[in-house]
């Protein structure tokens, strides 16, 4: 696939060491997966398969309730199904692992720590911290968070700590990433901000990307690949391609109305909305 | 509105400005003092007390100059601050580790509430009896006795300060690969350091109190040996002395953990 380089003109050099043409990610199988949660009427999640390839921007569209963030966390190996499996590039998933990596609703940065030594946390628990040196700083450049780095993560707005999240999260140069609706507490501008710079670095980086959201208009924006999940029990109800140029996916144009009218379309019919009133 | 701004904040010392913390600690010094002394007077010109005189701030004072000249005041304070650091760091062995467990793990909580609560409530005094018993040295009582009171606050306060550990901090952590070693000493224990210096600054302060009625016991030096020596040879002088000692002892460290607490907390109220 295509992968633009990103280079940084303020920092006079290019932002993705690790680009050579082809995608870093991995190949991501869900095979069979159900869910039941102990002490609950039926499955959560029954019988989920699909496959991301190397570099795809897979968005999981469901509403509240439909399980898929339970979906992400077993793709995370932060839990286990019940049934079925998680392959990332050939190896079954038993746990979480700095090769894939998840970013949650709220960024959680430890307040005893810089922003720097947050986004160092990967390395050190991988034991990696002789990569630290030359890894903090250019992560921190990629999240457009070059001077914070001896800042204390309390001392930064909800944007800019989420930027720290996903710099940690890129840090330990993980193969996947998994966002579980990360953008859904910041305010409308900033929510764009980094649902654009996301897709941008991870295209650049060639990271596979798997995001949870309930919002179309995240999907649209940012996926290659869209799964609209039913609920009770959730399974992929639609498997549908996202065919927008980056420049189209800032919105405000007729294509990406088109493509927002006919994902919202398929999205209300599968989550039964009335009317199709989504936003 | 301009009623409001026209009334002068602190009307007693304005304009004080940083400076202010100083004066008003020195005037409460000023108070103590002033209290002591009248009181001092009392006991003077008491035909009942009269003997018991030396208590007053002048006798008190030239002895405590005395003591310090002479160095008589490390030769007390040393094994002290020994039975004292020894009987913190043991119940901080114990109580951080405890803590911690009963923290985590709701099962421990519950069964050992009722126990530690009930133990809690029990004088580490009480204990002496059983403390000179077990022990073969009087040093080692008296370090139990310290132990037996510092270990609760210490305890206590690290299983508070556990449960209120953000549990996304620990999935972060897990999510990026942490080990249960990572997870110990990069979060856990940096996101409670403030609630175990306090605990352990709320252990010394009852530590520093059962120490002298501890030391009444067959020791030969210390402060409590101090204290008594001076009431069994009637030397009222060096018995202030050693009070005043113990109290400046005592402020010290408790303001040296004060420092520690604020260096360590990362709470930023500008924040």
């Amino acid at each position: 696939m295509m992968v633009e380089p990103i280079t940084r003109d303020n920092a006079g050099r290019t932002a993705m060491p690790h680009v050579a043409g082809r995608p870093s990610g991995a190949h991501v199988a869900v095979r069979g997966l159900s869910h039941v949660y102990r002490r609950s009427d039926g499955p959560v999640l029954s019988d989920i398969g699909f496959t991301a390839e190397p570099g795809e921007i897979v968005a999981l569209l469901g509403r509240s309730g439909c399980g898929k963030s339970t979906l992400l966390h077993m793709v995370s190996g932060l839990s286990m199904p019940t049934a079925g499996e998680v392959v990332i590039n050939g190896n079954a998933v038993r746990g979480p692992s700095p090769r894939w990596v998840m970013m949650f609703q709220a960024p959680s940065l430890y307040p005893w720590m810089t922003v720097a030594q947050n986004a160092a946390l990967g390395l050190r628990f991988a034991r990696r911290m002789h990569e630290a040196r030359a890894r903090i700083p250019e992560v921190l450049d990629l999240v457009d968070l070059g001077g914070f780095a001896d800042r204390n993560a309390q001392e930064l707005s909800g944007g800019q700590q989420q930027r720290v999240a996903l710099a940690r999260s890129l840090a330990p140069k993980p193969e996947v990433l998994l966002l579980d609706e990360p953008f859904s507490a910041l305010d409308a501008f900033t929510r764009r901000n980094l649902q654009q710079d996301v897709r941008k670095i991870a295209r650049g980086l060639g990271l596979t990307l798997l995001i949870v959201t309930h919002d179309v208009g995240e999907a649209v924006r940012m996926a290659d690949r869209v799964l609209v999940l039913d609920a009770h029990p959730g399974r992929v109800a639609s498997d549908t391609r996202i065919t927008l140029t980056d420049a189209d996916r800032n919105g405000g144009n007729d294509a990406f109305q088109r493509e927002h009218t006919r994902l919202m379309q398929t999205y209300s019919d599968i989550a039964q909305v009335p009317g199709g009133n989504l936003t | 509105m301009s009623a409001v701004a026209d009334i002068p904040q602190g009307r007693a010392a304005p304009g004080l400005g940083r400076a202010r913390g100083l004066v008003n600690a020195v005037l409460g010094i000023g108070l103590l003092l002033g209290l002591w002394w009248i009181g001092g007077e009392m006991i003077a010109r008491n035909d009942d007390l009269f003997a018991f005189a030396s208590f007053a701030p002048g006798p008190t004072l030239s002895r405590l100059a005395e003591l310090v000249a002479s160095g008589a005041v490390i030769d007390m304070s040393v094994p002290s601050l020994y039975r004292v650091g020894m009987g913190l760091a043991l119940a901080a062995a114990i109580g951080v580790p405890v803590g911690i467990l009963i923290g985590r793990v709701a099962i421990l909580r519950e069964i050992t509430n009722v126990p530690f609560q009930f133990l809690r409530m029990i004088s580490p005094l009480s204990w002496m009896p059983i403390a000179v018993m077990a022990y073969d040295t009087w040093d080692g009582a008296i370090i139990f006795l310290i132990f037996v009171a510092a270990v609760w606050p210490i305890l206590f306060a690290t299983a508070a300060g556990l449960r209120r550990i953000d549990p996304a901090w620990l999935k972060v952590a897990r999510n990026l690969g942490a080990n249960p070693f990572h997870m110990l000493f990069v979060v856990i224990l940096p996101a409670i350091s403030v609630d175990i210096l306090t605990g352990i600054r709320l252990a010394l302060g009852v530590a520093w109190v059962v120490l002298v009625p501890a030391e009444y016991l067959g020791v030969t030096s210390g402060l409590g040996y101090a204290i008594n020596d001076a009431r069994d040879t009637l030397d009222y002088a060096s018995l202030g002395a050693t009070v005043v000692i113990i109290g400046v002892i005592g402020f010290f460290l408790d303001f040296a953990l004060m420092m520690a607490i604020k260096k360590f907390n990362w709470v930023r109220s500008d924040a």
